[in-house]
C-alpha cells in the first residue's frame, strides 16, 4: 500500500510536465493519451512510490491534482 | 426660502455635489476649475468623504471608476486638457454600465489652449472623445444657480440610468458669482439600491464590473442593451428652454453661458422692433432635436452662437434641415462674444 | 491504475475561493500556480466574500473569472488607481490588484508609484515574466538585456531601450510601503516562500497596515520559447540574477 496516491484532473491537464519534474520520488510520466484540448496527459507511472508530498499538486498551474495520504494511526 | 449666498460657479458645482451625496471625490488640479477641487479638500474629510488629489487626470477618472463600481455617488472634475485624458476611464464607465459625474470646466483649444472661456469641447463631450458606440448625458448649464440644480440632476441621472453623466460648464461659468440658494441635501435613503454593486459577495453571486467580451456575439448583445438604454434616456430626459419664439422671425441657438448673454441680446432686439427668440439646449446630449425641428417649421432663421468653431451648430443644422436658414456666429480662442456683437449679427440675419 | 482511497485522507484539493472555471493560461504558466496561491490565501483568511479582484489587461484579463469574490476589469494600467477608488469607497473591502509588467511597470507607472506613495492599504500582486504575453511577446520594462522578444528581434540592445527595471526597489524607496517582496515560482522551496509571501501581504491589508507589494517573477513559455520546465530554470539561473529574490521593505 503507496502511503500517498494522486488523481489527475484530466480535462485540466494541460501535459505542461512541471509536476513529473516536481515529483521526488519519479512517480508521474506522461501517458500518452490525449485529452478533449489535444494535451498529453500525465499519469502515474510509478503509483507505489507516491508517498503523498503533493509537490506536484502544488506546482500545477491548473490545479489539476488532488493528493491523498495514509492516514497516520494515532499513538496508544 | 432658503439662505441665498453669493458664490461662484465652481463652487456652487462642488457644494451641490456634496449636497447631492457625493462620497467620493477625485481630482487633478487644472485652470480655471481649481475652487472646485479646493472646496471638496476643504469640506470632504470633514464630512467623513473622500477626496484624494490624484496623480493625473487618468488616475482621477481610474479612481471614479473603482468608487463607481462599489456603488457610491462618485465625481471628478477638470478642464479640456485633462478631460481629453479621461476618455478612456469614460468609454469604460460607458461600457460597464456605471454611474458616475465628470465636471468639464471648458477653457480655450486645442492643445494646451488658454484659461479662457470656450465651448470648443461640445463635440468631445456629445459625439464621443472615447472609443465605441456610447454616449454620456451631457448637461449645460447657463447660471450659477442652474450650475447647482443641474448637478443635483446629474447624481440622479447617473444612479437611475447606470451611466456617466457630464456637466458641460465653461471658464465664465466658473469663475462668475452669483447669488444662489443652495439646494437641501438628499435624504441619503432616496439613493437607489445598487445590487449590481461589488460591495462583496457576502450571500450572493460574485458580482463583476466588466465591458469585455471575447465573443463577437455576446459583445454586440451588451451593445444593443446600451443602445436600448440610450433609446429611453433619450425619450425620457430631453431638456431645453424656449424664450420669446413663439412670434420670432429670427431665434437664436446656443447653450451654457452663451444661451445667457442671449438673453441680454434677445431684451434688446426686441427693443429695437427686432422679433428674436432663443432656443436653449439644457441637455445637448440628448439634443432636442425634435423641438428644434418644429419651431424652424414657422421661423424663418435660427441662428448658432458658440465659443467655438461651429459645433452644436451642426445639430441645429441636423435638426433644422431646409425648413430655415441656418447662420452661425462664434468667436473662439477664449474670446466671449458680447451683446453688441451678437446684436450686429442678428441685424444682419433678421432682415 | 488506481490505488484505493478508502484508508487515506485527501492532503491537497482546489482551493474553496476559486471558481471551477478552466485556466485559459498557457501549459505551465506561472499565472496558474499564483492564481492557486491567491484562492489558498483567501480561503485561509476567510475573506474571499469581502474581497474585491482588479483585474488588468493582459493575458490576466480574465482574473475575474477565477475567484467567488467581487471583481472588477479594469483599463490598461490603471489597477492601482482604480484599487484606490474602491478601497477608499468602502475600506472594509479587501481589494486586490493582479497586474503584469505592462501593466503594473509601463502604461501604469505613475497609477502605481502613487498608490505606493499614498500607502494605499491594499495589496498588489505584480507578475513580472519580462515579456508582454497576451499581445504576442514584446518588450517589457523587465525585459532582460539581450533578451529576443518581437519588438527587440536581435536582443535587447541598452544603447536602445534601456536596462530592465526593478520597479519593486524604486518603490521600496518611498516611505509608506509596508511589505515589498520578490517571490518566485520555480520549485517548490520557492512555491513555499511565495506562499507565505502572500498570505503576509494580504495580512497587512486585513489588519489596516498599509500598501504590499509582490513581485512573482513568473515564466512565460510561449513567448520565451522555451518547455515549462526549461522556463523554470531560466527564472532559477538568469532571471534572478537581474531580479534578486527577497523582501525589500518590512515594516508591519
Amino acid at each position: 500500500m503507496p502511503r500517498g496516491t494522486v488523481r489527475i484532473d484530466r480535462e485540466r491537464c494541460k501535459g505542461c510536465g512541471l509536476c513529473i519534474a516536481a515529483c521526488p520520488q519519479q512517480v508521474l510520466g506522461f501517458s500518452g493519451e490525449l485529452n478533449h484540448s489535444g494535451y498529453n496527459v500525465v499519469h502515474m507511472e510509478r503509483p507505489s512510490a507516491c508517498v503523498g508530498c503533493a509537490f506536484c499538486a502544488m506546482t500545477c498551474p491548473d490545479i489539476a491534482i488532488e493528493v491523498y495520504r495514509q492516514k497516520v494511526p494515532a499513538q496508544s | 426660502m432658503g439662505k441665498r449666498v453669493l458664490l461662484r460657479g465652481n463652487e456652487v458645482i462642488a457644494e451641490a455635489a456634496i449636497r447631492a451625496g457625493c462620497q467620493c471625490y477625485f481630482a487633478y488640479p487644472i485652470t480655471p476649475q481649481a475652487e472646485l477641487l479646493e472646496h471638496m479638500a476643504r469640506n470632504m474629510p470633514r464630512l467623513g468623504r473622500t477626496f484624494v488629489q490624484a496623480e493625473s487626470e487618468i488616475g482621477a477618472i481610474s479612481m471614479v471608476y473603482g468608487a463607481a463600481s462599489v456603488g457610491v455617488r462618485t465625481m471628478t472634475s477638470s478642464s479640456s486638457p485633462g478631460i481629453s485624458l479621461k476618455q478612456e476611464g469614460i468609454s469604460y464607465l460607458a461600457g460597464s454600465n456605471l454611474p458616475a459625474v465628470i465636471v468639464n470646466v471648458v477653457r480655450g483649444g486645442p492643445g494646451l489652449g488658454d484659461i479662457a472661456p470656450s465651448q470648443c469641447d461640445y463635440f468631445q463631450a456629445t459625439k464621443g472623445g472615447g472609443h465605441g458606440d456610447y454616449h454620456m448625458i451631457v448637461l449645460s448649464p447657463s447660471t450659477v444657480p442652474e450650475a447647482a440644480e443641474l448637478t443635483m440632476l446629474a447624481f440622479e441621472l447617473a444612479d437611475n440610468y447606470r451611466t456617466p453623466v457630464m456637466i458641460l460648464a465653461d471658464g465664465l461659468l466658473g469663475q462668475m458669482m452669483e447669488p444662489v440658494e443652495l439646494p437641501e441635501p438628499i435624504d441619503p435613503g432616496t439613493i437607489p439600491a445598487k445590487p449590481w454593486a461589488t460591495t462583496g459577495a457576502v450571500g450572493r453571486d460574485p458580482n463583476i464590473v466588466l465591458s469585455f467580451d471575447l465573443d463577437p456575439e455576446v459583445l454586440k448583445k451588451m451593445n444593443l442593451d446600451l443602445q436600448e438604454k440610450y433609446r429611453r434616456i433619450e425619450a425620457e430626459e430631453i431638456r431645453y428652454e424656449e424664450t420669446l419664439t413663439e412670434d420670432a422671425d429670427l431665434v437664436i441657438a446656443a447653450h451654457g453661458t452663451m444661451a445667457r448673454i442671449a438673453k441680454t441680446v434677445v431684451r434688446k432686439a426686441r427693443e429695437d422692433g427686432i422679433k428674436v427668440g432663443l432656443f436653449r439646449p439644457i441637455t445637448v446630449w440628448p439634443f432636442p432635436y425634435e423641438a428644434l425641428r418644429k419651431l424652424s417649421e414657422r421661423v424663418p432663421t435660427v441662428l448658432t452662437v458658440e465659443m467655438s468653431a461651429g459645433q452644436m451648430w451642426e445639430d441645429v443644422r441636423l435638426a433644422v434641415a431646409e425648413r430655415a436658414k441656418t447662420p452661425f456666429y462664434g468667436e473662439m480662442g477664449g474670446v466671449v462674444p458680447t451683446p453688441r456683437d451678437i446684436l450686429s449679427e442678428v441685424r444682419k440675419h433678421a432682415g | 491504475m488506481q490505488v484505493e482511497t478508502e484508508n487515506m485522507v485527501k492532503v491537497f484539493s482546489r482551493p474553496q475561493s476559486l471558481t471551477d472555471a478552466k485556466s485559459t493560461y498557457c501549459p505551465g504558466c506561472h499565472h496558474g500556480i499564483l492564481t492557486r496561491i491567491i484562492g489558498k490565501t483567501l480561503d485561509e483568511l476567510e475573506i474571499a466574500e469581502r474581497a474585491v479582484c482588479i483585474a488588468p489587461v493582459g493575458c490576466s484579463v480574465f482574473a475575474y473569472s477565477w475567484y467567488r469574490s467581487d471583481a472588477i476589469q479594469v483599463p490598461h494600467g490603471r489597477a492601482s488607481a482604480v484599487a484606490t477608488g474602491v478601497k477608499r469607497a468602502d475600506p472594509n473591502l479587501i481589494v486586490f490588484a493582479y497586474q503584469g509588467d505592462g501593466d503594473f511597470a509601463s502604461i501604469g507607472t505613475a497609477e502605481s508609484i502613487h498608490a505606493a506613495n499614498r500607502g494605499e492599504n491594499i495589496t498588489v500582486i505584480f507578475v513580472n515574466n519580462q515579456v508582454y504575453g497576451m499581445t504576442g511577446g514584446e518588450m517589457a520594462p523587465t525585459t532582460l538585456v539581450d533578451q529576443k522578444t518581437t519588438t527587440t528581434p536581435d536582443g535587447r540592445d541598452p544603447a536602445l531601450f534601456g536596462y530592465p527595471i526593478r520597479f519593486s526597489e524604486m518603490i521600496a524607496q518611498l516611505d509608506a510601503p509596508v511589505y515589498i517582496t520578490r517571490q518566485a515560482l520555480f520549485d517548490t522551496r520557492r512555491i513555499l516562500d511565495a506562499e507565505k509571501a502572500i498570505k503576509k501581504a494580504f495580512e497587512n491589508q486585513v489588519n489596516g497596515k498599509g500598501y504590499s507589494l509582490v513581485e512573482v517573477l513568473s515564466t512565460c513559455p510561449t513567448n520565451w520559447r522555451m518547455s515549462p520546465i526549461a522556463s523554470n530554470k531560466h527564472i532559477a539561473d538568469v532571471v534572478t540574477e537581474v531580479f534578486p529574490l527577497g523582501d525589500l521593505v518590512d515594516r508591519r
